[in-house]
């Protein structure tokens, strides 16, 4: 799933982002798991499909994937559309990093297969700026320092993004509540929790 | 994750005709159970049947005065369905006691009675397991078995079922609809999910492919009396260790109807009739409910790592029947006990 180069149009220009220097550096063992796994691809086993045509309109662009049915939208991100600020955290659906919008619902996109989401419209933290202007959350968690190492941070975000717009949580407690589905090991909750009010008395 | 073939269905009949013709398959909705399960070789399906685009995302009234939730509706929206919330405060209050937001935006009704143990074993393909391995034995029993069941076990299998939704489904004695290339059947709740006995690897009395279309609610909600408190390792976002749903009905300061039933003990959502009979016509005091708790917990029996949860269940029961009773139910977000 992961040795397939994203489209060539996604790559950045500018210096190289610690990604690419880390994705050259395990170039010649992944040149060794690519032939293995070019092998498998043409000797499927049981007749299963390798390849399955996606579309998904991520962050306002549309595009036409081809994809392992086992890709979850969180590899399909991260590996095939090189939008790596989704995190993945335990890969097993407890921690909250890959959060995600999907057509407007916050979900776990390390527990959702792509395949099944043909015509979804995502949103990643990617695509919360507007215009070059933070998202209300974002710069909230800023204004708060809501974070520490910051790995959980894009799955906060878009979690509090898609909890505003379900327009449930009113109290501190309904926010926590809502919000538990994130976890924080730097245990920076106080200071989410108030970032998240701020942006709420902005929307 | 194994390769797997993956298809879509567009309807029920679709759905149904593709699983006959597909040994080893197994139908797919939220998937944040089986793809979990997938990702760690425990669920090795040779297909996905992708259901989650079938029309069964409605919530309706029958005739009789109850509700029929179609079983692709999110977990989310079930919980925040204003029919359910006035009518059935006890499932929207389950539901809301479960998983995540994230998980629950996922989560369809039909999967959430489908969901399978979180017991550590199961979930370890390395250790024996008679749930996923038939034959090879019980590795919960001398083993780690803190979340493990204390009712309706057997030596084959100490698994509890994980869902909180089910619990309060008990209470509100609801029907699951399926379709098979039988054609279609209505189960009682009581009847859905199955004690281990000598086939533990089947968790409930749906047929493998059969697919489950709708749940029915009769009209009584006990929307007056009614509370789900679940007691964990964490104030949110964990399972149960006990959990408790409610149900009473009072008239002239007595108990005319008391249902409750417990989660995290057990294979299934467990009630005992016979506590509950012993309610009828009761005050519906703090002695009652003891006598009620003792009732239910009189079989009960732990391994070691979980007995304190026949004394956790003794103690949430009787809360949880207070609670009812004095029309304060547990809060979900507050997360004081009252």
């Amino acid at each position: 799933m992961s040795d397939q180069d994203p489209p060539a149009g996604s790559r950045r220009s500018g210096p190289p982002s610690r990604r690419e220097v880390v994705a050259a550096a395990a170039m010649v063992p992944a040149a060794v798991a690519a032939s293995s796994s070019a092998l498998a691809q043409s000797q499927p086993s049981g007749g299963a499909p390798r390849s399955i045509a996606v579309k998904l309109m991520v962050n306002g662009a549309p595009h036409a994937l081809g994809l392992d049915p086992r890709s979850t939208l969180l590899d399909t991100l991260r590996e095939h559309l090189d939008l790596t600020g989704t995190k993945k955290g335990c890969d097993q659906g407890q921690c909250g990093a890959c959060t995600v919008l999907v057509d407007g619902h916050r979900v776990l996109s390390c527990l959702t297969l792509a395949v099944m989401k043909d015509g979804a419209t995502v949103t990643t933290i990617e695509g919360l700026a507007k215009d070059g202007t933070l998202h209300p959350l974002q710069q909230a968690f800023i204004d708060h320092d809501a974070f520490q190492c910051g790995y959980c941070t894009p799955g906060q975000i878009c979690s509090a993004a898609g909890l505003i717009a379900e327009g449930k949580a009113k109290t501190v407690a309904e926010i926590r509540e809502l919000m538990s589905g994130n976890i924080c090991r730097c245990g920076a909750y106080p200071n989410i929790v108030a970032a998240i009010q701020q942006a709420m008395r902005q929307a | 994750m194994i390769e797997f073939q993956y298809s879509r269905a567009d309807n029920v009949a679709d759905a149904v005709r593709q699983m006959a013709v597909s040994p080893g398959a197994k139908f797919v909705a939220g998937g944040t159970n089986l793809v979990d399960l997938m990702k760690l070789n425990v669920e090795r399906p040779a297909k996905l049947i992708d259901v989650s685009r079938v029309p069964l995302d409605k919530v309706e009234e029958i005739a009789g005065g109850g509700l029929r939730i179609g079983a692709l509706v999110r977990n989310s929206d079930l919980a925040y369905h204003p029919l359910v919330e006035r009518r059935y405060p006890v499932l929207s209050s389950a539901l809301l006691a479960g998983a995540s937001q994230q998980l629950r935006n996922m989560a369809s009704a039909g999967g959430n009675l489908l969901q399978r143990t979180r017991c550590a074993y199961f979930y370890d393909i390395a250790t024996p397991c008679n749930k996923r391995e038939p034959g090879s034995g019980c590795s919960a029993i001398g083993g780690l078995n803190r979340m493990n069941a204390i009712l309706g076990t057997n030596d084959s299998c100490i698994a509890v079922h994980p869902s909180d939704m089910c619990v309060a489904l008990a209470v509100l004695e609801a029907r699951v609809r399926a379709t098979g290339p039988r054609g279609e059947r209505v189960i009682a709740f009581s009847e859905f999910h199955r004690l281990p006995g000598d086939t533990p690897q089947r968790d409930t009395n749906l047929d493998a492919d059969e697919l489950v279309t709708s749940i029915e609610l009769p009209a009584r909600g006990f929307a007056t009396n009614h509370t789900y408190l679940k007691i964990r390792d964490r104030l949110s976002y964990a399972f149960a260790l006990v959990s408790v749903a409610v149900g009473l009905e009072l008239e002239g300061g007595t108990i005319k109807e008391a249902r409750f039933a417990l989660g995290g003990v057990a294979h299934k959502p467990w009630r005992n009739a016979g506590a509950e009979a012993a309610l009828r016509g009761r005050t519906p005091d703090e002695a009652a409910f003891t006598q009620a708790a003792d009732l239910v917990l009189r079989e009960a029996k732990g391994f070691g790592h979980n007995t304190f949860k026949i004394d956790l269940a003794r103690r949430t029961i009787v809360r949880a029947l207070l609670q009812a009773a004095r029309g304060t139910p547990q809060s979900q977000s507050n997360k004081k006990i009252a």
